[in-house]
């Protein structure tokens, strides 16, 4: 026969194996917006892309060691004679949670917008950060 | 809702045909909106990390090219642990019609937005033709064809 059954298992086996390597690089799809995120012993930098938004309306809200982004952008109100020829800028809202290494110490949380990137330094919550430990010798 | 779960990963730009470059970094193609108003073509594009110092914009023949250079502020003493996206310069090449008036236009740039403006050439706005009814209908002669 035809389809027996090491075809479905070699079919299956090549399914699994996509499902591995899914993981590695950088993913077809996320959530927007796209975020990049640096870590050190005691903070974390966090920058996502989303120009031409008004600084003022994102959102940046920090619980313990989540961190939500808010925003929107509309897109150009066209009067009756005008039209779009091409149309690929995203607009809209967005909302998008991510969750950070450590808890924060959300009153030093410091932002700042530059040309259409939103960049976000997280210090590390005082009573998480890394101790060294001294050893006393006798 | 439904416009953000669309895909957004940015787009690396094909490779330019105009041999190799010197600059190590990736060149992302930047997402475009081209609006068509009465008197002007306003092309929109999303460049973060490009501001109007590091942007370039060439117009040759009817070849336009818009080239934004980014330098990233990647803080080195710390390690990657999330990477959504890529950061690398942007580089999009638009083939202009005559209805362009090339010497008028305008570019800005605001929050990692270039905006173009490309004024219509004055042959090229629309015009309404006026069309006048004649009381009397009937065949029309083209070219002194004959009707019979």
């Amino acid at each position: 026969m035809l389809w027996d059954s090491r075809v479905f298992d070699a079919l299956n086996e090549f399914d699994g194996m996509r499902r591995t390597f899914r993981h590695f690089g950088v993913p077809s799809t996320v959530e927007f917006p796209a975020i990049n995120m640096w870590v050190s012993d005691d903070k974390a930098v966090v920058t996502t892309e989303i120009p031409g938004i008004d600084p003022g309306a994102i959102e940046i809200s920090v619980v313990k060691d989540s961190l939500t982004l808010r925003g929107s952008r509309q897109a150009a109100e066209l009067k009756a004679d005008e039209s779009y020829l091409r149309r690929e800028r995203w607009n809209g809202q967005f909302s998008k949670a991510l969750q950070l290494p450590f808890s924060v110490e959300s009153a030093k949380v410091e932002a700042r917008f530059s040309k259409g990137v939103l960049s976000i330094v997280l210090p590390r919550a005082e009573a998480e950060k890394p101790r060294k430990i001294a050893i006393k010798s006798e | 809702m439904a416009e953000t779960e669309r895909e957004m990963q940015k787009k690396e730009a094909e490779t330019p045909d105009t041999g190799e470059r010197t600059r190590s970094t990736r060149i992302y193609s930047p997402q475009v909106d081209i609006i068509e108003h009465k008197d002007d073509i306003t092309v929109i594009a999303d460049m973060p990390g490009v501001d109007e110092k590091s942007v370039d914009i060439t117009l040759e023949k009817n070849i336009l090219t818009i080239y934004g250079k980014v330098d990233s502020d990647i803080p080195k003493t710390h390690r990657l642990s999330l990477s959504e996206y890529g950061i690398g310069d942007y580089q999009r090449v638009f083939t202009l019609s005559d209805e362009v008036d090339r010497d008028k236009i305008e570019a800005t740039v605001n929050n990692g937005v270039l905006r173009l403006v490309m004024p219509k050439a004055e042959s090229a706005k629309t015009r309404k033709i006026p069309i006048t009814a004649e009381g009397v209908g009937g065949l029309i002669n083209l070219n002194g064809v004959k009707h019979q």
